[in-house]
């Protein structure tokens, strides 16, 4: 199959699809607490964030489909596609958690996905760095939103400590991910395409020593980190995501209404 | 004038003219063509072609735009109409006209502050004046509102709970 990785994806379509499950499946996790969040605010808040995610993954899936040239539509890529062939980072596709392991995951990747974004803007490929532009501005909401209460939980009372920092160890492994660069990846860096993530470490090192400082939250240190989910290799998580988002396109192939 | 004799011109008028006056769903007072929102209308042989671009990427209300943009140019008597996407030069709230941003004090949302791309993401507070009585004393109740694009303010001088369009 064409999906797995097999090498003769164009890299451009697996750049694209990578950008665009991981926007998907966090925007998804999101959603998942819609009727449940803490406070009205907050329930707003992360529909919103989901919303926004959700938003960003259609322009980047449908992008994704004109690129391969085969005819999927965004729906296509979205809900006909099996775990193997998502290109999303292990770090979007864990569980919920408590409120706080939802907050640290989210924290996690707007400080990575900000900056990412922002340097995505000046990308050769006019779509990506259109996409980039609105995406930067969504993100900047979400890391100061997410960073907000990373202090709060961080800096509150004995538990909301406790939970915040359990979230941020458990998560920790998921980091290095985003750093990789594979082949697919230096290609289009070097042609101005892609973003190099080595100029996003500082950065990223940065907001996230300045806001756990703030929180008087754990740096968790750096260990073996988990890798997999960009080249279709999943946490168990995935499936029972994609067998409740796809489950009507798989039952009823084709359904229109 | 039917639209068969009418000259290019005018045509093209009527249908820039039925395109702009289509109201955003979530903000009724406010056009599209206030918003930013309507990039182009081009009628080339009797099809009209409406150019417009979304605001937020997961904004619901760009759906309910582009069918109403379609019924607009329906309704001025065109047959052959499309509606079509572009997402670059990617929309800002500094496309807002001054209009706009006058009519969104008047119904009682704030209008953006200063220019997008110009604030700080992490722990950087704008001030936002209440679009009630004008005072400077406000605060941030909530920074996602009732859609993608507001904030939720509540100003400390006369009271009152306010939106705040943001900076986007």
């Amino acid at each position: 199959m064409s999906e797995t990785g097999n090498g003769s994806e164009l890299p451009l379509f697996t750049y694209t699809l990578r950008l665009a499950d991981n926007a998907l499946v966090l925007g998804h996790r999101l959603s998942e607490w819609c009727g449940k969040a803490p406070i009205l605010e907050e329930e707003m808040a992360l529909a919103n964030m989901g919303l926004d995610l959700i938003g960003q993954a259609r322009a980047l899936y449908t992008y994704a489909g004109e690129v391969e040239g085969e005819g999927r539509d965004e729906d296509a890529l979205a809900y006909r596609r099996d775990a193997f062939a998502f290109r999303n980072l292990l770090l979007v596709e864990q569980p919920n958690g408590d409120f706080a392991f939802t907050m640290a995951r989210q924290f996690l990747y707007a400080a990575f996905a900000h900056p990412f974004y922002r340097e995505l803007v000046a990308s050769r490929d006019a779509t990506l760095a259109a996409i980039a532009a609105k995406a930067e501005k969504e993100l900047a909401y979400h890391l100061r939103h997410a960073g907000e209460w990373l202090v709060r939980l961080g800096d509150g009372t004995e538990e909301s400590h406790r939970r915040a920092q359990d979230a941020l160890d458990e998560l920790w492994m998921y980091t290095g991910e985003m750093f990789e660069v594979d082949q697919v990846e230096r290609a289009l860096i070097e042609r101005g395409i892609a973003v190099d993530p080595a100029r996003i470490g500082p950065e990223w090192d940065e907001t996230v020593s300045h806001v756990l400082a703030e929180a008087t939250l754990q740096r968790p240190r750096d260990g073996w980190m988990q890798t997999g989910g960009r080249n279709g290799r999943h946490s168990e998580y995935l499936g029972y995501i994609l067998a409740e988002m796809q489950f009507l396109q798989r039952a009823y192939p084709d359904a229109r209404w | 004038m039917p639209i068969a004799t009418a000259d290019r011109e005018e045509l093209q008028r009527r249908a820039w003219a039925a395109a702009a006056a289509v109201t955003d769903p979530e903000i009724p007072v406010l056009t599209i063509e206030d918003l930013g929102v309507l990039r182009a209308v081009r009628v080339e042989d009797g099809r009209v072609e409406a150019v417009i671009t979304p605001t937020y990427s997961g904004c619901p209300a760009m759906n309910a735009i582009a069918l109403e943009v379609e019924l607009a140019l329906r309704r001025a008597g065109f047959t052959d109409v499309a509606v079509t996407t572009v997402l670059q030069p990617a929309w800002s709230t500094d496309w807002l006209s001054e209009e706009g941003r006058r009519k969104l004090a008047a119904y009682g949302i704030a209008p953006p502050v200063g220019r997008a791309g110009g604030r700080r993401a992490l722990f950087g507070e704008t001030e936002v004046l209440c679009p009630r009585c004008g005072s400077s004393d406000t605060e941030r109740i909530a920074e996602f509102g009732s859609t993608a694009c507001k904030a939720l303010y509540r100003c400390r001088a006369c009271k009152e709970p306010f939106d705040y369009f943001k900076c986007h």
